[in-house]
């Protein structure tokens, strides 16, 4: 029996094996492990783990359904907080949120909430007899009012599904041709098999939420249409799908990407499969992702898997700030990704063709703390060179999409083209319209998402049972 | 999914859909386009909308077939299914009456010119078109453009019909002979765009080109269409499609838009060869 205070690690596929698929890396707890897992919880009554989360999922509760093999009805107890969890078991930042709040966690290893997480929902899957993939006539639902929700990334897809339990009719509108939003165009099959998606958004579906493909709202309809349409509320869940750019010379050249064309091409695209599907990538010999956050390492594993040679991130700061989950890093390296840090473009090459050839650098040192808290990379005078490189992912972040906001006059937006919202409710400065996510937060994670579109449900709700008694 | 109520062939490689599409007709003005994915293992392609009925609740789509996309899509016949369509995108023209407006048309150009065409001969533009096409039976929409024109002059590459020579001989003349042109908005080919900004520019004149750049989304989410406009980066699909031609940067465009070239050959015999690239490892290692 191993020690309580180390947890059972996660399988995964070998590194050498998994850079020649797109198959998931991490393959989940088989059941023995799952349950050696969930019996290190020491049930400490204060349940810090709970306030961790930001749906508030019961995680001792269901962990203990764990121990006793009762894996369905544990299902059910975090689905009573969480529509997603198969999703959230895989990418939410759980060292951050729940297990960094687990009592094990300060004598030893916090126990694995995530892989537990992931370990129930997959077990739903594949035990129950209810078919979530048929879009059959939703349920009858109670005569509520319409709610239009405006993107199917985590924020919406929970927002929805929160409305749609409690009785609201609900519609959501999403512009791409397929829901999901980031979960679908931003995260790999690696990390986030399309089927689970597919399978969590047929729940959300179950549960009476029609989803409008290929409607992207400010132009196919405005928010005064929605109104118009008998939508007594609107819950705008957009995300923040601008992409940065350094502003250095060269960057329009071709072999250029952001990561959001990279692994949109890639993920929603399914351009991995080329010529399969139509969906052109290119992907060269040498590669370098610019940045060190989850998207940058998804980028660069995803370019090693269409076959690069080599992968390089580069980053400016130390390894220390990289944001990237530490897991995730773990991932990139043992698959051979490589790590320029302390190292900032401040030229992209071309030939002859206008294609990149190069990427010059310099080298930085930190200095003094800056106001994220994290020391100022400072440049490093004479220490500039060349790396010689012919594709290119600038994955430095995103901002919110103004697109939507700007159609909607007087709504109050923040410097970077956040929208500005009440945190308790969601709710905008104009009655009725609600945000949350990405675009009221900018670049967050899916699990924060998905708690602000809990909030905003529990908003819309309040603000529409008080316009009816008014 | 969205049906294609009729089909007609403009001229060899070229054709018209006319797509049932209500929502977006409702909503669709000149400079519109929208992305269509043909079906479910399809790429989005950004197409111009050039003609719409909201009353009848349809859109008109045209196409010439250059690409794998292009020629499947020609390959359909009416009643068949377009899986999606998205739109209408893009920041439409602003169009108002001005003395006189000069539209340049370069092959497959028309389509998007049409509607710009149409709406400044409502609005009382003295409308001058000049359309240009290889030869003579690449020409197309001549009727409809001639409803909607005071004056149209043609030219062909083979000299078959009109002016033999380019489109834009054409217009420095015009614009050497008269000093009332007010604008000139010209779509087609990006050489032929690039040659139209060059011949305006010592004139003064404003100058609108309508940008066809490669697209994902169409949302302002992946940048592929990016373009540099009087050295700023644009996103042709939420800032454009339509911009100022005197401070487009055609020659970066020019590459950007020959990126995937050797993809779009595989891709296009895979297409004609359904069994090619089939049975090879798809891990792209070996």
């Amino acid at each position: 029996m191993p020690s309580r205070l180390v947890r059972n690690p996660m399988p995964k596929q070998d590194p050498q094996e998994r850079i020649r698929n797109f198959s998931e890396v991490a393959l989940g707890y088989p059941e023995e492990l799952a349950r050696q897992e969930a019996a290190r919880c020491i049930k400490c009554p204060k349940r810090p783990c709970v306030s961790g989360c930001p749906v508030g999922v019961d995680i001792p509760d269901f962990i203990e359904l764990v121990t006793k093999g009762k894996y369905l009805e544990a299902a059910q107890k975090i689905k009573e907080k969480n529509s997603l969890p198969a999703i959230c078991g895989r990418v939410c930042p759980q060292e951050t949120q729940c297990e960094i709040q687990c009592t094990l966690g300060k004598r030893g290893e916090p126990v694995a909430i995530g892989a537990l997480e992931r370990f129930v929902a997959d077990y739903e899957r594949a035990h129950d007899d209810r078919d979530h993939t048929v879009s059959g006539d939703p349920p009858d639902l109670p005569n509520g009012e319409m709610v239009a929700v405006v993107g199917s990334g985590p924020a919406g897809l929970t927002c929805a599904a929160d409305l749609a339990k409690l009785g609201y009719r609900v519609t959501l509108f999403e512009s791409l041709h397929a829901p999901g939003g980031v979960l679908r165009y931003g995260i790999p099959e690696f990390r986030l098999p399309k089927a689970i998606l597919d399978e969590e958004i047929s729940y959300v579906k179950s549960l009476g939420v029609e989803i409008r493909l290929n409607a992207l709202i400010g132009q196919i309809y405005s928010i005064d249409d929605l109104f118009k349409m008998g939508y007594k509320a609107i819950f705008i869940g957009v995300g923040a799908g601008l992409p940065h750019f350094l502003g250095i010379p060269g960057e329009n050249l071709s072999g250029v990407y952001s990561a959001n064309e990279f692994l949109t091409r890639s993920n929603l695209m399914k351009a991995y499969l080329f010529p399969e599907y139509a969906t052109p990538i290119k992907v060269g010999r040498r590669v370098a992702v610019v940045g060190a956050g989850n998207v940058a390492m998804d980028s660069a594993r995803t370019a090693l898997r269409l076959g690069a040679e080599e992968v390089t991130i580069v980053y400016r700061r130390s390894r220390k700030e990289m944001p990237a989950r530490h897991e995730e890093i773990i991932n990139a390296e043992e698959e051979g990704v490589k790590f320029a840090l302390l190292t900032n473009p401040i030229r992209v090459i071309g030939n002859e063709k206008k294609w990149v050839s190069g990427l010059e650098c310099i080298k930085m040192e930190l200095g003094e703390p800056d106001e994220s808290g994290r020391r100022r990379p400072v440049p490093v005078p004479g220490s500039e060179f060349v790396m010689e490189i012919d594709t290119m992912i600038s994955a430095i972040g995103t901002d919110p999409n103004p697109l939507l906001p700007k159609l909607i006059p007087g709504l109050k937006v923040g410097r970077h083209g956040n929208i500005e919202v009440d945190p308790e409710t969601g709710m905008t400065n104009i009655s009725g319209i609600f945000a949350g996510g990405d675009i009221v937060t900018g670049s967050a994670t899916v699990i924060a998402a998905m708690g602000a579109g809990k909030v905003a449900a529990r908003g819309i709700d309040r603000y529409l049972r008080g316009s009816k008694e008014q | 999914m969205y049906r294609i109520l009729s089909k007609e062939v403009l001229a060899p490689r070229i054709k018209s859909f006319q797509i049932e599409a209500p929502e977006i007709a409702r909503k669709a003005q000149p400079g519109h386009f929208v992305i269509v994915r043909l079906d479910k293992k399809g790429e989005r392609i950004p197409l111009t909308i050039a003609d719409h009925d909201t009353d009848a609740g349809t859109i008109e789509l045209v196409v010439q077939e250059v690409g794998r996309t292009t020629v499947q899509m020609g390959l359909m016949k009416q009643g068949d299914y377009i899986m999606d369509i998205m739109g209408p995108l893009g920041i439409p023209l602003h169009i108002e009456k001005v003395d006189c407006v000069v539209f340049v048309a370069g092959g497959l150009g028309v389509a998007p010119i049409y509607p710009k065409a149409k709406r400044h001969f409502e609005v009382g533009s003295h409308v001058i078109s000049l359309i240009g096409a290889q030869s003579r039976d690449l020409i197309i929409m001549r009727d409809r453009m001639e409803k909607v024109s005071h004056e149209v002059r043609y030219s062909t590459d083979d000299g078959s019909f009109g002016h033999h020579g380019f489109v834009t001989d054409i217009l420095k003349e015009i614009l050497e002979q008269s000093t009332k042109v007010d604008e000139v908005i010209a779509v087609g080919p990006l050489v032929m765009m690039k040659a139209a900004a060059m011949v305006t520019r010592p004139f003064g004149v404003k100058t609108i080109v309508s940008l066809n750049p490669i697209m994902v989304d169409g949302t302002g989410m992946c940048g592929g269409c990016r373009v540099t406009v009087g050295g700023q980066t644009k996103f042709a699909c939420v800032d454009g499609p339509a911009f100022d031609g005197h401070q487009v940067d055609f020659d970066e465009l020019i590459a950007r838009q020959s990126r995937f070239l050797e993809q779009e050959k595989t891709a296009m015999q895979s297409f004609l060869e359904p069994s090619s690239g089939q049975e090879e490892c798809r891990c792209h290692r070996g």
